[in-house]
């Protein structure tokens, strides 16, 4: 059971108070009527999966009710880094400072 | 017209009550409460209604004559009074900057107290209770069993645990389970 | 003579109470502190369980939790018949009645043990290449011999009447296992004021301290210093010791699961204590103290009763005052066998002879050998044994080749010892090989864990000590050490391969033998995890804590690669056999699930309803009188609605507040419809989509003001769709000034529906004017009702004139009960939820759920009115105009008249075009609901059909098992297709 650090309670709570919520930094575009086939097919179906640092989407659902983002490395489960919902996409040379 | 007749509360866990030598598990009585959500502004502007500011560091409380404020997120609180259990704490007018809904019948209360009570939670709440982290005051939702439950550590050896009203009964199993385990 | 084998002067047991037990219903003796193990032994009982596969006679091999052998069913009465427990760690009780498994008729003759005879026939990967096609022989052969063959022990048939507790716990420190290691860490770690659990799984701490006879620690024996170290660590406020607990798990984050067993060892448990406790604990540092197990020699005939492993046989002695035999041979490759010969000997039991595998071993031992006078043969094997339920003898082929033949009644094997990495695999830890000592040792620990003692290949009593004390960031003490073991020496792998009088197993349980192992090889199984399932070789209860490092070398060996490339299979939990209940803990019966009652419910129940479950709400389902079956009572519910009127408890409805000054914005973004124009004070069914353009939920929402809606959703959709919510609030559209709060449980909802609703409800309303003409159909008003703050609803679920009153919870029952004492003298009755869904669907209004399935969009469920094609965006908007949703030929909502109209379609049937079609048929689509509709005196359903709306008037068939049933399509409103009732 993972042990989660909530950015809005500044706290580490056990995963039975979380949702995961899918993929993090998925835009969802406010002119969604004009996007293709393919932009949709790619906004809405194709997900990662990595082996490594997955960005994902957290809620603290039975907590603060907050949503937030996180990195977490999926072969050890560890934590990298969780922010607030609405902060900036960790950059990929920030990712790989993390993994070491 | 018609005299309407008048309707009588009846809450869901009425007469619950229960101990042993290490806990005591009892029904809270009736209060009213709101759940409110707010801007910064808005925290501010309710304030003026309860007469002290809102808690706003995570996971802690704040109260008043008998009107008791808990953050429960960075725009949420649950304020709730036992003193006049019938009398709305809602403002009379919808706000710009907040929603202050009545919530007084969704939820209901238990008291958990005694040398045994945080033994009797850590039975079905994966929350470290222990008072270095979950100190007199604080509060919090989290999870008893499959119900969610707001815990409110009112003393030492103190709990109040807040669930909404069709959970009671299934929380209230919980805590006579874990009470028979509440010896270490 | 009782108990034989018990040495006189030997163990620490206090021989101070007598325990009688019965073992396969014959009588025993033993002492209070026994396992069922050592009492057995101590009457010279070695035969106690017969093996897997080839049901052959085996002895108990092991004294600890790693047994393979002895599993036994122990029976206190009917309900509580535990199987598969070790008879090694089953702590001996009054009247304890155990029985030996897997074999018939008894455990000295058993027929199944002619498997042994048709070996030749089940080599490895027997059942892979025998049971394949034809499917059907599944069902009529394979299966059911598998399932006799498989599995051992008996479940018992009653529910277990016993209680089972969980425990969640936080601490700095976590200790698991209480032998030297663990103890000297948890002294240094509460000396330094943290909070430390530390468990053991055996009754005492102490580990291997317990049977060691010769160490001395500080001037104490090792027992002693271990129970003064337990009783100090006892007296402190920060520390709690577990004993007879067995960490089982390690899971992410430092939380580790422990099993705490209360009452097994007890021979009259009080019935007010839990049989278990389960330990969730989450600790900022983990110490794994597991120690190591010892491995059995593979050799030819290695598996008759009387071979033990040398450390076990001196735990016996040392600690139980039991010896395994009288005239005893060793088989080793590892110094630690001596010691427990020296041992034995001194106790005056006769040693035959030390058979060593090692060509050259340490002087001193050898010295100390001649001392005890007992012969030692270098660099020899054991090349067979003999005795059929006994050992009885052995043949060892000397360096030279020599052949010398041995009488004994038990033999001694140590192949080395395994350091014990399981808790650290889980951990996510990768061990690391160890050429020098041939093995695997931890390597980093990936979490805040770290290895301390025997698991980490430590053998010296003094380094074990200091690095317990490191491990919590001490500078280590000076313990006074002394006459410390050496544990030199041992061997992976087989010392001899099987031949026709004896085979050499390397996993006693499921009967895996070398030969096994190397035809797996031979057979194209190169990675040690496909050796493994094909030969099933480390799969059985014991997790092949003995066989898994044999197993790994002989493979190695075979394919000439490094063992760490033919790599270690993973370890996972439960580090031993853990029962369900404490799993469960206390979950279950009433506390399995939360069972959602409304407060009109009680009322329900006494007035003879039944229930059906929805979601996790118990539901009023009808109402039956007196006589009247299911079917009688919901037609009578239907008509007196119609007719008169009925009052239904709809407070399960989820009920969201969306408020704020962007709440109509908010709205027009979460559901298709557009809610711009809708005044306060009016109502709107919404319909709610995901971006996939599919329906999610639907429902009632009513304008209170212009910052304020009362959102309604589907019973068991209120949580979902307020997450939904909330996520498009907080991640999307953060900017809006909208507030969501869950209002579901605050308002108990009371529907009055039928010809006199208004005339029952209006005397109880007070503060709004619900006339026709002021308050027609879709309004909503703030009012009392009672005297009670209320929202009233004109709304209809049933097409008859409706209102839906909400007031406060626990004013619901008060209030129902005012509503009934108008309604009954008018001549209404209550319904329940299976008249509403009769009375909808003779609406066409749909049940998201029974008639959607998550691939249904608005337009296909006939909804497209609901849809405002205008709107800029709306969750879903994007989605609908997916080429699939938009295609020709999608199933689409309609009716469905039955030609024979008493004939009531299955909800789920399939409808096809042509029913003579040759199968399999082309399915057009499926019944979603369907019920005998009273009112209109014939069967009606709705069904989901490729492009049904075009084919209104058709007929089409419903193949069944015994018949086919004509259906004729129509449109999906049943009755008053006008809709000219809902304003009466
Ligand atoms: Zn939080």
């Amino acid at each position: 059971m993972l042990l989660i650090h909530c950015p809005y309670c500044e706290a580490d709570h056990p995963e039975l108070e979380f949702a995961n919520a899918g993929e993090a930094h998925i835009v969802r575009p406010r002119e969604m009527s004009n996007m293709s086939d393919e932009d949709f097919e790619a906004m809405f179906f194709i997900r990662d999966n990595p082996k490594g640092v997955s960005l994902e989407r957290w809620r603290h659902v039975h907590g603060c009710g907050r949503f937030f983002n996180a990195l977490r490395h999926t072969v050890s489960d560890t934590f990298l880094k969780v922010y607030k919902a609405g902060e900036a996409r960790p950059s990929n040379d920030e990712i790989a400072k993390l993994i070491k | 017209m018609a005299k309407s007749p008048k309707a009588t509360r009846v809450l869901p866990n009425q007469d619950h009550l229960t101990s042993n030598a290490f806990v005591t598990l009892e029904a809270a009585p009736a209060a009213s409460r709101i759940s409110l959500r707010a801007s910064p502004r808005g925290a501010a502007a309710f304030a003026k209604n309860i007469g002290f500011d809102l808690p706003a560091k995570p996971s802690t409380s704040k109260s008043k004559s008998g009107v008791v404020a808990l953050w429960l997120g960075p725009d949420e609180w649950m304020v709730f009074s036992e003193s006049e259990p019938e009398k709305s704490l809602q403002p009379r007018r919808d706000h710009r900057e907040y929603s202050a809904t009545d919530i007084s019948h969704r939820n209901t209360a238990y008291i958990v107290s005694g040398s045994g009570a945080q033994a009797t939670l850590n039975s079905s709440c994966p929350r470290d209770l222990s008072q270095a982290t979950f100190p007199v005051g604080a509060c919090s939702r989290t999870i008893l069993g499959k119900a969610e439950v707001i815990l409110y550590r009112t003393g030492k050896e103190k709990f109040r645990v807040e669930c909404w009203r069709s959970f009671a009964p299934y929380v209230w199993g919980l805590l006579v389970s874990g009470a028979q385990d509440a010896n270490l | 003579m009782t108990q034989p084998f018990r040495i006189k002067g030997a163990g620490t047991l206090p021989h101070t109470r007598t325990i009688q037990f019965t073992f396969d219903g014959q009588s025993y003796e033993g002492y209070e502190g026994d396992t069922l193990a050592s009492a057995l032994l101590a009457n010279g009982v070695h035969l106690m369980g017969r093996s897997f596969k080839y049901h052959r006679p085996r002895g108990v091999v092991a004294a600890g939790p790693e047994e393979p052998n002895a599993l036994v069913g122990i029976t206190r009465d009917r309900a509580r018949h535990t199987p598969n427990v070790r008879a090694s760690v089953q702590e001996l009780y009054d009247g304890l009645n155990a029985t030996s498994q897997n074999r018939f008729p008894t455990l000295n003759f058993d027929i199944g043990a002619l498997n042994s005879l048709m070996s030749p026939f089940f080599p490895a990967g027997f059942y892979y290449k025998t049971f394949k096609w034809p499917a059907k022989a599944w069902d009529a052969l394979y299966e059911p011999f598998i399932r006799r063959a498989a599995g051992l022990g008996e479940a018992p048939t009653e529910s277990d009447p016993d209680r089972y507790v969980n425990r969640f716990a936080h601490c700095d420190v976590l200790i698991i296992g209480g032998g030297a290691a663990g103890l000297a860490a948890a002294q240094a770690a509460a000396e330094k004021s943290q909070s430390v659990i530390l468990c053991d799984e055996n009754p005492a701490m102490g580990g291997w301290l317990l049977a060691d006879s010769d160490i001395q620690i500080d001037g104490q024996t090792g027992a002693q210093w271990a129970a003064n170290m337990a009783a100090e660590l006892a007296t402190r406020d920060n520390v709690r010791l577990l004993t007879r607990t067995t960490g089982f798990g390690y899971f992410q984050h430092n939380m580790v699961g422990l099993v705490e067993r209360i009452t097994d060892h007890q021979a009259r448990p009080e019935p007010s204590q839990p049989r278990e406790r389960m330990w969730q604990v989450r600790a900022k540092q983990v110490v794994i103290a597991q120690g190591s197990i010892e491995r059995a020699m593979v050799f030819p005939g290695n598996d008759r009763p009387g071979i033990v492993l040398a450390g076990a046989a001196q735990k016996w002695l040392n600690q139980y005052g039991v010896s395994v035999g009288s005239r005893i041979g060793v088989y080793t490759a590892c110094d630690t066998a001596y010691a427990a010969a020296f041992d034995l000997h001194e106790a005056g039991i006769g040693i035959e002879v030390i058979v060593d595998y090692r060509k050259v071993v340490d002087e001193t031992i050898l010295a100390q050998a001649r001392e005890h006078k007992i012969e030692v043969v270098l660099g020899a094997t054991v090349a067979q044994t003999t005795g059929r339920l006994r050992i009885n003898g052995m043949q060892v082929k000397t360096a030279t080749g020599e052949q010398k033949e041995f009488d004994i009644d038990a033999l001694l094997m140590s192949a080395g010892w395994t350091p014990s990495l399981h808790l650290y695999s889980q951990s996510r830890g990768k061990p690391v090989w160890d050429e020098a000592s041939q093995r695997f040792l931890p390597g980093e620990s990936p979490q805040d864990c770290i290895c301390v003692g025997g698991c980490t290949g430590t053998d010296s009593m003094e380094q074990v000590l200091a690095e317990a004390e490191r491990a919590l960031g001490n500078k280590p003490r000076k313990f006074d050490i002394e006459d410390d073991v050496s544990t030199d020496g041992g061997i992976i792998g087989a010392t001899g391969n099987s031949t026709e009088k004896g085979k050499a197993f390397v996993d006693f349980q499921n009967d895996v033998t070398a030969k096994d192992i190397a035809l797996a090889v031979r057979e194209g199984m190169h990675s040690i995890e496909h050796v493994k399932r094909y030969t099933t070789n480390g799969m059985a209860t014991d997790q092949g804590k003995l066989s898994n490092m044999h197993g790994l070398a002989i493979a190695a060996n075979l394919l000439k690669k490094p063992i760490p490339e033919v790599g270690l299979t993973t370890f996972r939990p439960p580090y031993t056999p853990t029962t369900f209940g404490s799993f469960v803990g206390h979950t279950r019966g009433p506390l399995f699930d939360p069972e959602r009652k409304t407060p009109i419910h009680d009322w329900a129940v006494e007035n003879g309803a039944d229930f059906e479950p929805v979601s996790l709400w118990q539901r009023a389902w009808y109402f039956p009188r007196a006589g009247e079956t299911m079917h009688e009572a919901v037609d009578r519910e239907c008509r007196t609605t119609r007719e008169i009127a009925g009052i239904f408890d709809a407070s399960t409805l989820g009920k969201i507040e969306v408020t704020g000054p962007d709440a109509a914005a908010f709205m027009n973004i979460m559901y298709t419809n557009s809610w711009d124009k809708l005044k306060a004070g009016r109502a709107k069914y919404g319909i709610m989509c995901r971006e996939d353009g599919f329906i999610y939920d639907d429902g009632v929402v009513g304008k209170l003001s212009d910052t304020r809606f009362h959102v309604t959703t589907t019973t068991g959709g209120a949580p979902r769709v307020l997450n939904h919510m909330e996520d498009y609030l907080q991640t999307e559209f953060p900017e809006m000034k909208v507030w969501l709060t869950s209002t579901s449980e605050q308002w108990a909802t009371i529907a009055v529906q039928g010809p006199k609703a208004r005339e029952i409800i209006e005397p109880l309303v007070t503060g709004a004017d619900i006339s026709a003409e002021n308050f027609p159909h879709m309004s909503v008003v703030e009012c009392k009702v009672c005297g009670v703050p209320a929202r009233l609803f004109r709304i209809s679920f049933t097409g008859e004139l409706g209102f839906e009153i909400n007031v406060p919870a626990d004013y619901g029952r008060s209030i129902w009960d005012a509503v009934w004492r108008r309604a009954q003298p008018l001549g209404a009755c209550a319904y329940g939820t299976e008249a509403m869904h009769v009375m909808r669907a003779e609406k066409g209004y749909i049940i998201v759920g029974q008639d959607t399935d998550g691939t249904v969009t608005p337009h296909d469920a006939g909804l497209s009115w609901a849809i405002a094609k205008s709107k800029p965006d709306f969750v879903g908007k994007r989605g609908m105009m997916r080429p699939d949703l938009v295609r020709e030929g999608r199933r689409q909502l309609v009716g469905l008249k039955t030609s024979d109209p008493g004939k009531v379609l299955e909800e789920g049937a399939q409808i096809v075009e042509d029913p003579e079609q040759p199968v399999p048929m082309k399915m057009l689509g499926f019944v979603t609901s369907s019920y005998w509709s009273g009112t209109l005196g014939k069967s009606i359903a709705l069904a989901l059909i490729e492009d049904g709306s075009l084919r209104l008037g058709e007929t089409l068939y419903v193949p069944m098992a015994d018949e086919i049933i004509e259906v004729e399509v129509t449109g999906t409103v049943f009755y008053d297709e006008k809709g000219e009732r809902l304003h009466g």
